[in-house]
């Protein structure tokens, strides 16, 4: 069990995904504004990294690695090369159901996520959290670990940028820097805390 | 078709002006993390601008054919079908590079910009005026990845293209290597730094304030 821990804060601060991997930046930036929107971010991600992940590996190992089709006498198939293929549809049809339960069940939320959630089809972060998976080759309770880790990270990150852009608010900037300019300056900052985990890691 | 269409301006004006990275915001991902040397900078940049081109090309080619319903699923799955042969003859011609770029070249199929310009552009309008927009797209994103890779490399490693261009200290000449220009956080700085510049010679970029004060402010409590 332990080692799925420390999995799981390696993936969530060490790997962060926004600070460390650059992925996911384009939501990262635009939907820390306000808080609210931020920590709606954070959920959607966790949950849809939390399912998708698990499933490509079941998918890439039931259907696409090397030798996948040994047991119909086919051993020398190899699909690999059609995972990115078959990622985007998962993602694309999870971000689909999970709209339509959300929307069936959960009204109040659905509006709360607005437009954010389709969007998570095309998020860099989402379509990296599988890739890592199978350059890394994880079993199928580290994928899920991994999913997890990685959805609270990016939740964390952009909660804590959000707040920080709302205190800046008011604050007077040189009109060059208002808006994206101050945003990629923090993140900047927030990255170089977020380092100081990966020096942690190296030592113990 | 509504808009005339001219080839200069489409061309140029990504490339500042409207730079897809610094006054759009789309395809940041892939900008800071491949640009911790200019040889990956480089390469992506061609991947992307390829891809770019030939997407807007097919997808404003086919673009009355395709259910208004479906088109983000069809644009998907012709970019990611571009991306899968640039990452082939990547890993089969430069294994080094395709290795130092990871999982990065696959995200391109992500990358906002992709589906940003094909999205707001290529379906629109045809395939001459689509192709030289999105090329002029690409050429916008190679330029901030080229400066910022270069940046990166030159005070990182005092390398441009893995030649040794500031002579090292420890090899007797004068320069010591920033580590931290190797590391995320300066990727973030750098970007930052550019985007200001950029806006303090182009005000009209820059955002509206979120709250002004009132001219006839209250003294500050």
């Amino acid at each position: 069990m332990t080692e799925a821990w420390i999995l799981f804060l390696q993936a969530a601060f060490v790997d962060n995904m926004p600070l460390t991997l650059f992925l996911g930046l384009c939501t990262f930036l635009a939907l820390s504004r306000r808080s609210e929107s931020a920590i709606g971010l954070g959920i959607a991600m966790t949950g849809v990294l939390g399912v998708t992940v698990p499933l490509n590996h079941l998918i890439y190992h039931g259907l696409l690695a090397p030798g996948a089709w040994a047991w119909a006498g086919l051993p020398e198939l190899d699909l690999s090369y059609l995972s990115l293929l078959a990622f985007i549809g998962v993602i694309a049809a999870t971000v689909q159901l999970l709209e339509m339960l959300l929307d069936r069940h959960f009204p109040a939320i659905h509006v709360a996520f607005g437009v954010f959630l389709p969007l998570l089809t095309v998020q860099c972060a989402i379509l990296g959290g599988s890739l890592f998976m199978v350059e890394r080759s994880y079993t199928l309770l580290q994928a899920t670990v991994f999913g997890l880790g990685s959805g609270v990270g990016f939740a964390v990150a952009v909660t804590m940028l959000s707040a920080i852009r709302g205190r800046l608010a008011y604050a007077d900037l040189p009109d060059g820097l208002r808006g994206l300019g101050i945003a990629f300056v923090l993140a900047g900052l927030l990255s170089l805390g977020f380092s100081a985990f990966a020096q942690m890691a190296a030592a113990s | 078709m509504a808009r005339s269409f001219s080839f200069w301006p489409t061309l140029t004006e990504p490339l500042i002006r409207q730079n897809p990275v610094t006054l759009q915001i789309l395809g940041l991902c892939s900008a800071l993390a491949v640009t911790t040397s200019l040889a990956t900078a480089l390469t992506m940049s061609a991947s992307l601008t390829v891809v770019l081109t030939l997407a807007a090309g097919i997808i404003s080619l086919i673009r009355r054919h395709i259910p208004t319903t479906i088109r983000l699923i069809v644009q998907i799955v012709i970019v990611a079908s571009l991306v899968i042969v640039i990452d082939q003859v990547l890993q089969a011609y430069l294994v080094e590079i395709s290795r130092a770029l990871s999982v990065y070249v696959a995200l391109i199929t992500t990358n906002c910009l992709v589906l940003g310009r094909t999205e707001a552009y290529a379906s629109h309008n045809g395939v001459v005026p689509s192709m030289v927009d999105a090329f002029g797209n690409g050429l916008g994103y190679s330029l901030v990845l080229t400066i910022i890779g270069g940046v990166r490399e030159l005070f990182g490693r005092g390398e441009l293209l893995g030649r040794q261009v500031l002579p090292l200290a420890e090899d007797g000449g004068w320069f010591t290597p920033l580590g931290l220009m190797l590391l995320a956080p300066s990727a973030f700085f750098l970007l930052g730094l550019l985007v200001w510049a950029i806006r303090s010679v182009l005000p009209e970029q820059a955002e509206a304030a979120e709250h002004v004060p009132p001219a006839t402010a209250e003294p500050a409590e």
